[in-house]
C-alpha cells in the first residue's frame, strides 16, 4: 500500500521522489501548470502549479510529495492567481492567436481559456522582438517566449547541443541562439531533435506545415487542457539529462 | 414575459478599429435576430445608422483604438452605456492592427503611402477631416472601464448568444471553456 497526501480532499497515492504535481497527473488529477514537461525536471519557474499547502503556498512541480499533507488546488482563490500569472505573460509577449500558426496546438491560450482568462486586464508591452527566419526549416518567432527554458533544456539535456539559452536579467531575460551570428541558421539544430518537440507556445515553428491540421481540430480544440492530465505523467526522459558538450 | 409593456434592452453597437467581422457574427445568430428583437432595441448601430448614441443598457464595442475618433466614440459610449463590452480579439487585445504597434508610426505611413513598391507619386493623406492615427494601437480597456470582454477573431454567433441571453436574463454572462476562444 503506497503513501498518499489529499488534493482536494482526494487521496493521491504517490512513489518515493515524486513531487505533488507528478504524483497528481499520474493519479489523472489536473493541476494546471505550464513550464513542466513530462520527461524533463521540474523547474518551478512559471508557478502556474502553486496549490495552497495550510496556510502557505508552494510550486507543486517541485514540492515533494509527503504522507498527510492536505492541498488546495482547484479553488477560486488558487485559480484566480493563476489567472493573473496567464494574464501577466499575455501582455509581456506579443501573442495574437488569431494570426498564430500553434493556436490549438498552445498550452498558454489551453490554459487562458481553460482557467476563464477574458482579457490580459494589465496595459500591453507590445514589445519589439523580431523573428529570426534564416534557418531554412525553422522558424523562431520570438514574441511568442514565455521563457519556460524547455527548449534550454531540451537542446542540451536530449539533443546535447545546447542551441539555445535565457540571456539578460527581469524583464530584459529573453532567449537567444548560441551561435557567433546568434542566428538559426548557424546552429546544428535539426527538425529531429527533441527541442523542436517541447515549445508550449508557437516560437519554435517547423516550416510550410503550419495549417496542415485545420484550425478547430487541433489538441486543445479537441478537449480542453485539464481533461489531459494524463498525458502530462512523468515518463522516462528519452537524453542522458548530460550534455557532453558542455561537461568538455 | 407575456408583458409586451416591458421596456426593451437598449443596446448600441460600434466597431472601431476592427474589420466589421465581429457584426457579421452578430447577424450570424441568424433566425436568433427576431427573437432577440423582442427583447432589445438598437440605438447607435452600423444597422440603424444613428450617429451619436444616447443613453443605453449595453454598449457593445468591435476593435481596438487605432485614431483620435475611436477614442471619442468610445468615450461617447462609456459615458452613455451602462454596461459596456469588449467585442472580439481586437476590441480585447489590439489585435491585427496592434500589430504595428513595435514600429514607429512615421516609418508605417512612410512604407504604406510613399515608399511601398506599387505606389506612383505616394503622398500621406493629409485632410484635417482626417481623425489622427494614434502612436499605439491599445485595447479599450487601457482608455476606459470595460465591464466584459468576449475575445476571439470574430467570438461566434453561438458565443456571441449565449453572452446576450445570460446578460438579457440578468445572469452574469459565462461563456465556459468551449466558447472562450482566443483565434
Amino acid at each position: 500500500m503506497s503513501e498518499t497526501f489529499q488534493l482536494d480532499g482526494e487521496d493521491i497515492p504517490f512513489a518515493p521522489g515524486q513531487t505533488v504535481l507528478q504524483a497528481a497527473l499520474s493519479a489523472g488529477h489536473y493541476i494546471p501548470h505550464l513550464c513542466y514537461h513530462p520527461e524533463f525536471k521540474p523547474h518551478g519557474s512559471c508557478k502556474v502549479c502553486t496549490v495552497k499547502i495550510g496556510n502557505r503556498t508552494a510550486a507543486s512541480c517541485t514540492m515533494p510529495a509527503q504522507a498527510g499533507l492536505e492541498i488546495e488546488s482547484n479553488t477560486e482563490e488558487m485559480n484566480a492567481l493563476r489567472r493573473t500569472l496567464v494574464q501577466m505573460l499575455f501582455a509581456e509577449g506579443n501573442h495574437f492567436c488569431p494570426s498564430c500558426e500553434k493556436s490549438g496546438n498552445c498550452e498558454l491560450q489551453a490554459l487562458g481559456s481553460d482557467l476563464g482568462v477574458m482579457t490580459a486586464g494589465f496595459r500591453h508591452f507590445y514589445p519589439n522582438r523580431p523573428v529570426d527566419a534564416s534557418h531554412p526549416d525553422i522558424l523562431l518567432d520570438f514574441n511568442r517566449c514565455i521563457l519556460c527554458e524547455l527548449c534550454v533544456r531540451a537542446s542540451c539535456e536530449v539533443d546535447e547541443k545546447c542551441v539555445f539559452a535565457l540571456s539578460g536579467r527581469g524583464i530584459t531575460k529573453h532567449l537567444v541562439v548560441n551561435a557567433t551570428s546568434g542566428k538559426l541558421a548557424d546552429t546544428d539544430i535539426a527538425l529531429t531533435d527533441k527541442a523542436m518537440q517541447v515549445c508550449p507556445v508557437g516560437v519554435i515553428i517547423k516550416k510550410r506545415v503550419g495549417f496542415a491540421v485545420p484550425i478547430g481540430e487541433r489538441r486543445y480544440d479537441q478537449r480542453p487542457i485539464s481533461a489531459q492530465a494524463l498525458d502530462d505523467a512523468p515518463r522516462p526522459p528519452s537524453g542522458s539529462g548530460v550534455c557532453q558538450a558542455c561537461e568538455e | 414575459m407575456a408583458n409586451t409593456e416591458q421596456k426593451k434592452i437598449r443596446v448600441a453597437t460600434t466597431s472601431l478599429a476592427g474589420c466589421f467581422g465581429c457584426h457579421m457574427s452578430l447577424l450570424d445568430i441568424d433566425e436568433r435576430l427576431f427573437t432577440l428583437l423582442e427583447h432589445v432595441e438598437f440605438d447607435r448601430t452600423p444597422l440603424t445608422d444613428i450617429k451619436h448614441c444616447g443613453p443605453c443598457d449595453v454598449g457593445l464595442v468591435e476593435g481596438g483604438l487605432c485614431n483620435a475618433e475611436n477614442v471619442h466614440v468610445l468615450r461617447e459610449f462609456r459615458n452613455n452605456c451602462k454596461i459596456l463590452v469588449a467585442v472580439g480579439a481586437c476590441a480585447v487585445t489590439g489585435g491585427l492592427p496592434a500589430q504595428r504597434n513595435h514600429l514607429d508610426l512615421a516609418d508605417c505611413l512612410q512604407e504604406v503611402y510613399v515608399t511601398e513598391i506599387s505606389l506612383h507619386n505616394g503622398l500621406i493623406p493629409n485632410d484635417p477631416e482626417l481623425p489622427l492615427p494614434l502612436d499605439k494601437v491599445h485595447p479599450l480597456h487601457e482608455v476606459v472601464k470595460v465591464d466584459y470582454f468576449i475575445p476571439g477573431c470574430p467570438p461566434s454567433a453561438d458565443t456571441l448568444w449565449k453572452f446576450l441571453t445570460d446578460l438579457l436574463a440578468g445572469r452574469t454572462p459565462t461563456l465556459g471553456v468551449e466558447l472562450t476562444r482566443y483565434d
